[in-house]
């Protein structure tokens, strides 16, 4: 097949040792988000009214952000907007020029990957290092995170070693996570202190006080945004809410569903800058208002990025997050992406089997299953689905659609499909045949077995 | 037309999203009926120590808990083992050796091991992370059932301009899932909670 998924798959795949373990440790975080949300009696009623804050907030979402602007202005906060990618990056820039920055540590952002500011920034001549300790790791790797909460999660204590060996001198062939983590932190701090200015992101701006939360286990944030006197935050226009008190609803929904720890270690509520600094906000639209033009897709930009959706998809935890090639992966991620740009992200929609994990587990509430059906049938509509995909599925149609020759391929297969030799099934051009065997054939159809059941009932 | 005229009109434009109520919280939320034990359970499991100690203890027990650190930064009141002014710093970089820091925390949340700490008496953001170790000092009667009461509590002025929940010490799992603690914050964490 020649589309992009299933041949990143492929590669991942062709690992099978590393896949289980992939498998098996996305696995062991969900099992801990299931453990935790069920010490919560009250967490379906959470869930109901993250979903419908969210929902409100779209709702009314020019009047939140005009709201914020005034409140944070009030505050001190310089606002700026910008409708995209580009225009993000320049902002962010001219801050930086205006201000004589030249090192830069960031936290965790998905919308600065999403608007690939880190090269940018890197062109013009200014050094940028994210501080996130897996970050770290895939940035001095040079690959993108695979994960929004787990970004080195595709590898294994080994690579980080050998990385941090060659990056930061430790000692090779030590693989201790403690000692890594350690040598990072030392290495980090050095540019905490000599930064001039800390970028990050934002999980949660509040409209009704002009603020902003950011969420993070080691402080990385924290120590970028109050070392330096002066901080950038970036934030797309979803991330707004109405009142402070909504935070309790996400702060409790967000850790639990991410990790499966009741909250992170760190909930910072940052409401102007540092004494004799600056703080900067950039609100950034960048594809996401035409979401809420969509019935069917609106929900994709109530998500808050807890990962969850991930960690429980069957294909995600085999096929890894740089399979999926966008900056958000995994269900979630391939909504987002089907939905910016139908042609380049054709085969995401199919990454899924339809099992529903990921609407289960989603504390917003977003219908991701449904989500990723809508986008098959507008990729066929729309003529942008794979030739051999298309001819399938018209076939598939064709014969479901006359039953009775239906019925007679069923009666034909039942016949010769246990007659057949493997290598019938082992071919290059089976790709579905890999990893399986022949299907065990059944004496009747279902319906001849309903028929007869009926019939034994009477 | 400004970049920030076309973000609005391009969400105006044909929005179809229907609008909810937004929810109220009174009294909403799981309760407990010891908040302390509850709360000193949810803090060691991510690596933090509670304990519930009379204020004039406050000395001899952080004193015992950090018997070997030098330089101590504390805006408590009632404890002197102090020997170091972070507030008397005008940059937060010279707080950079600061190997133990005493500060007040306002209140605690019994439900997920958190502290608020806006603590308007310390001039610099910077010590809760840049210490090497911390210590958050709440009063015995401070701690609220869940997060629906904290916010409750929780507001900003333009003079408090920034406030914190903490819970436990700074902490990563990046590698390989396995949890270490002592990330870019501090590597160790106590509440204590006094009378």
């Amino acid at each position: 097949m020649s589309s992009k998924h299933p041949l990143n798959a492929k590669a991942f795949v062709a690992n099978d040792e590393r896949m289980h373990w992939h498998d098996k440790a996305l696995w062991f975080v969900r099992e801990k988000r299931d453990i935790t949300s069920k010490t919560i009696p009250e967490w379906e009623q959470l869930r109901e009214y993250a979903n419908s804050i969210k929902t409100h907030t779209m709702a009314n979402l020019d009047k939140y952000l005009v709201e914020f602007e005034k409140n944070a202005q009030a505050r001190g906060i310089e606002v700026h907007w910008a409708k995209d990618a580009k225009e993000h990056n320049e902002i962010v820039y001219n801050i930086l020029k205006e201000n004589n920055a030249k090192k830069i540590v960031k936290s965790k952002s998905m919308l600065t990957e999403e608007c690939h500011l880190n090269p940018y920034l890197i062109e013009k001549g200014i050094e940028v290092v994210d501080t996130d300790l897996g970050e770290r790791i895939v940035q001095l790797r040079n690959e993108p995170p695979s994960h929004v909460v787990l970004p080195a999660i595709h590898l294994k204590k080994q690579d980080v070693s050998d990385t941090f060996h060659e990056h930061l001198g430790t000692q090779e062939g030590n693989y201790d996570p403690t000692y890594l983590t350690r040598a990072a932190r030392a290495s980090l701090r050095e540019n905490f202190l000599n930064a001039d200015a800390g970028i990050t992101g934002v999980n949660f701006a509040i409209a009704n006080t002009g603020g902003f939360v950011v969420c993070t286990n080691e402080g990385n944030a924290d120590m970028g945004a109050n070392t330096p006197k002066l901080h950038i935050a970036c934030m797309g226009i979803e991330k707004i809410i109405p009142r402070l008190e909504d935070l309790s609803v996400f702060t409790r929904l967000l850790a639990r569903s991410a990790t499966g720890q009741a909250v992170t270690a760190y909930t910072s509520h940052f409401h102007g800058p540092v004494v004799g600094g600056k703080m900067h906000i950039v609100i950034v639209d960048n594809l996401r208002s035409p979401f809420l033009k969509s019935e069917k897709y609106q929900k994709a930009l109530n998500c808050i990025r807890c990962g969850a959706c991930m960690n429980t998809c069957p294909i995600f935890r085999r096929s890894g997050g740089h399979s999926y090639e966008y900056v958000i992966p995994g269900p979630i991620g391939s909504s987002l992406a089907t939905f910016r740009d139908p042609k380049k992200h054709k085969t995401l929609s199919f990454a899924c089997t339809l099992c529903g994990s990921c609407s289960n587990v989603c504390p917003v509430k977003i219908d991701l299953d449904a989500q990723l059906y809508n986008h098959r049938q507008d990729l066929t509509q729309q003529g942008i689905i794979d030739s051999k995909k298309k001819f399938m599925l018209k076939s598939a149609s064709w014969l479901m659609s006359h039953p009775t020759l239906f019925d007679l391929a069923g009666k034909v297969a039942r016949k010769v499909v246990p007659l057949l030799p493997k290598s019938m099934l082992y071919t290059k051009s089976n790709v579905w045949g890999k990893n399986r065997d022949l299907p065990q054939m059944p004496k009747n159809s279902f319906k001849e077995l309903y028929k007869k059941g009926i019939e034994d009932d009477k | 037309m400004t970049s920030k005229e076309q973000i609005l009109a391009s969400i105006r434009e044909n929005r179809v999203v229907v609008d909810t109520k937004l929810p109220s919280y009174d009294n909403f939320g799981m309760k407990f009926d010891d908040k302390f034990e509850h709360f000193k359970k949810m803090l060691e499991s991510v690596g933090g120590h509670a304990l519930c100690i009379k204020k004039e203890q406050l000395d001899e027990t952080i004193t015992s808990l950090y018997p070997e650190v030098k330089i101590i930064t504390s805006n408590v009141e009632g404890f002197t083992k102090a020997t170091f002014d972070a507030n008397a710093q005008e940059d937060v970089h010279n707080l950079k050796d600061v190997e133990l820091c005493v500060v007040e925390g306002n209140f605690a949340v019994a439900e997920n091991g958190a502290v608020w700490v806006k603590n308007s008496n310390n001039k610099h953001r910077g010590l809760y992370f840049i210490s090497e170790n911390i210590v958050i000092v709440v009063k015995k009667d401070e701690i609220v059932n869940n997060m629906h009461e904290a916010y409750e509590r929780v507001s900003f002025n333009n003079e408090d301009a920034y406030g914190v929940f903490i819970s436990g010490p700074s902490k990563t799992a990046d590698i390989e899932q396995s949890l270490v603690i002592g990330a870019h914050g501090p590597k160790s964490g106590y509440v204590i909670f006094v009378d």
